[in-house]
């Protein structure tokens, strides 16, 4: 079973519509890299250089990214990884 | 007329039409409202401003609405209390209460940014509302809502005050309680938003729905005759409130409304949920995402979406941030409560002492005509006082019991 990657809409373009994709086991950066193999661009739009964007949260199994070992995060076969762009609330 | 021109990534400076978008495609930055403010220089003044009803639409060309808002709820306009008692008691000379905890019609300043997003709404055609909520943006999506005729979706954390989940629940909205805190639960509505075509308030409205609270700026300025503060301080969880607060205070001067504007902002927040004063003690602008452990529930968010930019507006302004404990949090809350009568929600406990630390550290100076921004009503987050409190008298109804009772209140005074 490979890497499940849950695509927010502002990137659905970009993957044909498609709202989850298949990523391959490795850490986060080296997951959006072998990605943008496939849907060219997706790596520009999530990251500077090797580091995740600002705006952009990134959750492996519904664990944030910057709690574990940011971009270095292992990801497993079977791993859910959802891209979700920051959202506003509370004040 | 509308003055707005469009839609404008705040990173990269990509430009859009006015959508329900609210992401740059590119870099996923948050977009913002882009206005003609050469236009609306001409066209607003004190005079016509000071013509209009008493509500946050008198400054409607400063607001991402095209002509009159079809929804037609009135909010704002809320009383900016001069606290002479709390001042005294604080040792300083000119402090004002913006006092949201009698916003209309829901008791928060939530009450403005949704009835700028509810009216979006209506403009783009949607016919139901939906948002991801801390409890006070549920109530005002509940309320406006149903006034306005959306069907509503409301998710909040299951772990909320039970009082606030009433309070959403007798407006009848389809309310999902989820099993997670408040990230979890926006992480959740992202999902949800990516799926069905709804006027997500704080999503896909966001750009338009956060320029709502400009109004509490503008607000401000005019109740003060037209002058800015010299120091305002602003509870954050996301950062967007001080943000839009500095913006409109900036704009403000940029539509010659007033001509000086040499306000410092401060951010309050709680110790137990504190990325952004964290950020802006250590003089950093890189926010570190943190598991929020305080009372103050409306500002429980570990992972602030405007919190860069919160950073920004405190070195733009020269400000400063300070964070406070949950039993500081309740001290302020009585002291507000019995100094001027004024009963805040938690996070009102937050900016008052948030307040009372940088007034003692002097970086509020004793002369400075302070502004505290208290955005949210007491009567919603009662439980956090439940044992704090002093207790009532109990007694039998006889005119002897009361006596008694009185002789010792009397003596404990004297």
């Amino acid at each position: 079973m490979p890497v499940k990657v849950l695509i927010p809409v502002p990137l659905q373009r970009l993957t044909k519509g498609q709202e989850t994709v298949d990523g391959s086991a490795g850490t986060v950066i080296t997951l959006i890299k072998d990605l943008d193999q496939k849907y060219s661009g997706l790596a520009e739009r999530i990251c500077e250089g090797d580091k995740v964007r600002r705006f952009v949260n990134i959750y492996v199994n519904e664990e944030d990214i910057r709690f574990m070992s940011n971009e270095e995060t292992s990801v497993k076969d079977g791993d859910v990884v959802s891209i979700v762009p920051a959202i506003a609330g509370g004040c | 007329m509308s003055y707005v021109k469009g839609l404008k990534c705040r990173e990269c400076g990509r430009e859009y039409h006015v959508d329900p978008i609210y992401v740059c495609e590119f870099c996923f930055g948050p977009l913002e409202v882009v206005y003609d403010y050469d236009g609306i220089k001409k066209a607003l003044t004190r005079e016509v401003i000071s013509s209009r009803p008493q509500n946050l639409w008198r400054y409607k060309e400063l607001l991402p609405i095209e002509g009159e808002p079809s929804t037609a709820l009135d909010t704002g306009y809320t009383p900016l209390v001069k606290a002479d008692n709390l001042a005294r008691h604080l040792g300083i000379k000119s402090l004002y209460i913006k006092d949201d905890t009698v916003a209309h019609p829901t008791l928060s300043f939530k009450d403005r940014v949704v009835a700028v997003a509810l009216a979006k709404a209506k403009e783009f055609g949607f016919d139901t509302v939906a948002c991801a909520s801390t409890g006070n943006l549920a109530h005002s999506v509940s309320a406006h809502g149903a006034r306005a005729g959306f069907k509503r979706f409301i998710f909040i954390p299951a772990s909320l005050e039970k009082s606030k989940i009433i309070a959403s629940l007798a407006y009848e909205p389809n309310l999902i309680a989820v099993d997670g805190n408040y990230d979890e639960v926006n992480r959740l509505c992202s999902e949800v938003a990516n799926k069905y075509r709804w006027a997500f308030v704080n999503i896909n409205i966001r750009p338009f729905y956060a320029e709502g609270s400009k109004s509490q700026g503008y607000e401000i300025i005019e109740q003060l005759g037209w002058k800015a503060p010299d120091a305002v301080v602003v509870p954050c969880a996301s950062g967007s409130l001080m943000t839009k607060i500095w913006k409109s205070f900036k704009e403000m001067k940029d539509v010659g409304l007033i001509e000086k504007m040499e306000t410092r902002v401060f951010s309050a927040q709680a110790t137990g949920c504190s990325p952004i004063v964290s950020a802006i003690k250590s003089g950093i602008d890189v926010i570190r995402p943190v598991k929020p452990d305080t009372i103050a529930k409306s500002l429980a968010i570990g992972n602030p979406a405007d919190g860069y930019y919160a950073t920004q507006v405190i070195k733009e302004s020269r400000g400063y941030g300070e964070d406070v404990s949950d039993e500081e949090i309740v001290e302020a809350i009585k002291l507000m409560a019995k100094t001027e009568g004024v009963f805040a929600e938690t996070a009102g406990g937050v900016t008052l002492a948030s307040a009372i630390k940088l007034i003692k550290s002097g970086r509020i100076a004793k002369d400075d005509v302070t502004v505290l921004c208290v955005t949210g009503n007491g009567l919603k987050t009662q439980e956090a006082l439940i044992g704090k409190t002093a207790e009532p008298h109990y007694i039998k109804p006889k005119l002897s019991a009361f006596e008694e009772v009185l002789e010792k209140i009397n003596t404990v005074k004297s």
